[in-house]
């Protein structure tokens, strides 16, 4: 299938490569069907494209490139959710909030993505923890 | 809205399967506990919003983002 997307033009992607959130995000809410995009000489980012809707794109990082001892519980409910059966089924990102310069730029640390890779099943889980901030500098995460 | 007068130990249940009960009131403070389906998520209201808004302004990418990641890595 075609998809248009924000960055990179028309697309064309195979079903299976397109990841289902069952209840959005939260604001987002009406947004089910995302794809992960790599970025031509992104590094360590990506970009989540929404196949429904052209406009709508985040920029995402694994959490773990910027915060190395980042952790994440996943909770028995989002497990059954997105059917994980093993953690290596199991990839995160964070949600980057893009600010000019770059390097002012934050990442959700607090509502990471969970996604099963296996199953394409991806949910954005808010942390029961104080611990991470939605605005952790993407510059100096480990400071 | 609904409001209802509730006492502690009493509870209140919405559909067939959710049922929040009050389970201590202290001053100003109340404890609630929620029995709800796992499919439901439950958060406290202001933390919801603040994800919400937060997911709300990423969103609102700035349209050169490509050229200040690009400017960042040349920087760096």
């Amino acid at each position: 299938m075609q998809v248009e997307t924000k960055y990179a033009g028309e697309i064309v992607v195979e079903e299976n490569q397109i990841i289902h959130f069952p209840h959005g995000l939260p604001g987002f809410q009406e947004e089910h069907r995302f794809l992960l995009m790599d970025l031509p000489d992104g590094g360590l980012f990506y970009v989540l494209q929404s196949v429904e809707t052209t406009g709508l794109a985040f920029v995402v990082a694994i959490p773990y490139s910027i915060k190395k001892d980042y952790s994440v519980d996943l909770d028995d409910a989002t497990q059954e959710i997105l059917q994980i059966e093993k953690p290596e089924d199991v990839a995160i990102y964070g949600i980057v909030t893009v600010k000019d310069p770059f390097s002012k730029s934050t990442i959700n640390l607090k509502a990471p993505l969970i996604i099963n890779i296996k199953e394409r099943l991806g949910k954005q889980q808010i942390l029961n923890t104080d611990e991470y901030a939605t605005k952790t500098p993407i510059m100096e995460g480990d400071a | 809205m609904l409001v209802l007068g509730r006492k502690i130990n009493q509870s209140i249940q919405i559909g067939d399967d959710i049922e929040i009960k009050i389970i201590s009131i202290e001053g100003e403070q109340v404890k609630i506990g929620i029995h709800a389906p796992k499919s439901i998520d439950i958060h406290r209201k202001e933390i919801y919003l603040d994800i919400q808004k937060e997911n709300d302004e990423a969103a609102q990418m700035p349209e050169n983002f490509l050229e200040l990641l690009f400017q960042n890595k040349q920087d760096s």
